[in-house]
């Protein structure tokens, strides 16, 4: 991401220390990940030390200071996923992937997460990518799925 | 500023407006015990060592003296079974993070703390704030920060600052326990072991 945009990003929140989060959230969806040349323009133009954007960009999960995959999956392993067989889910988009839970492929294709609960446990076991659910979703269709993007 | 009437002790003590309880009490010489207050420093109340028992409006309850603003007609006990009670299990609690760290052994003593009551996690520092908010507040210079959040939190010194760190130094005498030490200590080997910094020094 080069400056100007960071900048344009910047004034849009007309240079605000306080819009600290908004223009990292900004960012952050913009650009995936956080470089650090890109917090020391942040914090140069903000007025804000950079100890503390690396404490709120550490803090809340939303942020990330390793470069994320274009497509990010998330699999619930909550309760009821969890029975529903949600670990087999996560196995076929380990084996497919070929990383762990936390980690970014190579390619930079995908960002696997696990989270706890996505909050429609009705459709267990559930798989989202990009945003979109895969609700009572099968390890085959799991394959599928995946498959089908670049 | 308008004088505040409290009682301290089961002493009279006067403080002006915005005064904290612990200022009151220090001022007339009645000592609170602290580990993460420091008098040049914004209070931060992340130790809760310093609790006290306040009493006003007929309710009892239990505060962080360093925090709390002096209120007319209150009542504050700097000791008693409660307090004592709050603080051993502080004490407790912190060590199985630090269990070296003289600071707290002293206290353990006095408050009967056992530094094995829980199974030991040593992961030194105890979030005391001292040195962050030492170098934000008072060096101006947010050289060292905290990282991450829960237990994971922990302090991180600024690579590019450590030439500046390696002069001044001046939280190392500030931090209860060998954390800050050991966090400066990785960072400066990091810095001088890693060759993008070897070529600008040579430069
Ligand atoms: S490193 Fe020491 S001074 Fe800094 S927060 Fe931890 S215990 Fe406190
Ligand atoms: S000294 Fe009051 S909370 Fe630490």
């Amino acid at each position: 991401m080069d400056n100007d945009r960071i900048d344009q990003i910047i004034d849009k929140h007309q240079g605000e220390a306080s819009s600290l989060i908004q223009v990292l959230l900004e960012i952050q969806s913009e650009n995936r990940w956080l470089p650090k040349e890109t917090l020391e323009r942040v914090s140069e133009k903000l007025q804000v030390p950079l100890t503390r954007i690396q404490h709120i960009a550490t803090f809340y999960k939303a942020f990330s200071l390793v470069p994320k995959g274009r497509h990010g999956i998330h699999i619930c392993m909550g309760t009821a996923c969890h029975v529903r067989g949600a670990q087999r889910v996560l196995d076929t988009a380990q084996d497919l992937t070929g990383i762990k839970p936390g980690e970014t492929d190579l390619d930079l294709k995908f960002s696997l997460e696990t989270v706890n609960c996505l909050g429609c446990c009705a459709l267990g076991p559930v798989m989202e990518i990009d945003g979109k659910i895969h609700g009572k979703i099968s390890p085959a269709e799991t394959a599928d799925a995946l498959k089908k993007y670049e | 500023m308008s004088k505040i009437l409290l009682k301290i002790d089961g002493k009279d003590v006067e403080a002006s407006e915005g005064m904290t309880i612990l200022e009151a009490a220090q001022n007339v010489g009645i000592v609170i015990p602290t580990l993460c207050h420091h008098d040049k420093l914004e209070p931060y109340g992340a130790c809760r060592f310093c609790t006290v028992e306040v009493e006003s409006g007929g309710w009892t309850k239990l505060a962080a003296s360093c925090l709390y603003p002096v209120e007319k007609n209150l009542v504050v006990r700097t000791r008693s079974e409660k307090v004592d009670r709050v603080r051993k299990m502080i004490l407790q609690l912190l060590l199985s993070h630090a269990p070296d760290a003289r600071e707290l052994q002293d206290f353990a003593k006095e408050y009967g703390a056992d530094k094995d009551r829980f199974e030991k996690e040593a992961s030194f520092c105890i979030h005391c704030g001292l040195c962050v908010r030492y170098c934000a507040e008072v060096k101006k210079k947010d050289a060292v920060g905290f990282i991450n959040r829960g237990a994971k939190r922990e302090i991180s010194f600024t690579p590019e600052m450590i030439e500046y760190c390696w002069n001044c130094k001046e939280c190392f005498s500030l931090c209860p326990t060998e954390a800050l030490q050991a966090a400066y200590g990785l960072t400066a080997a990091l810095v001088s072991s890693s060759p993008s910094c070897e070529r600008k020094s040579e430069e």
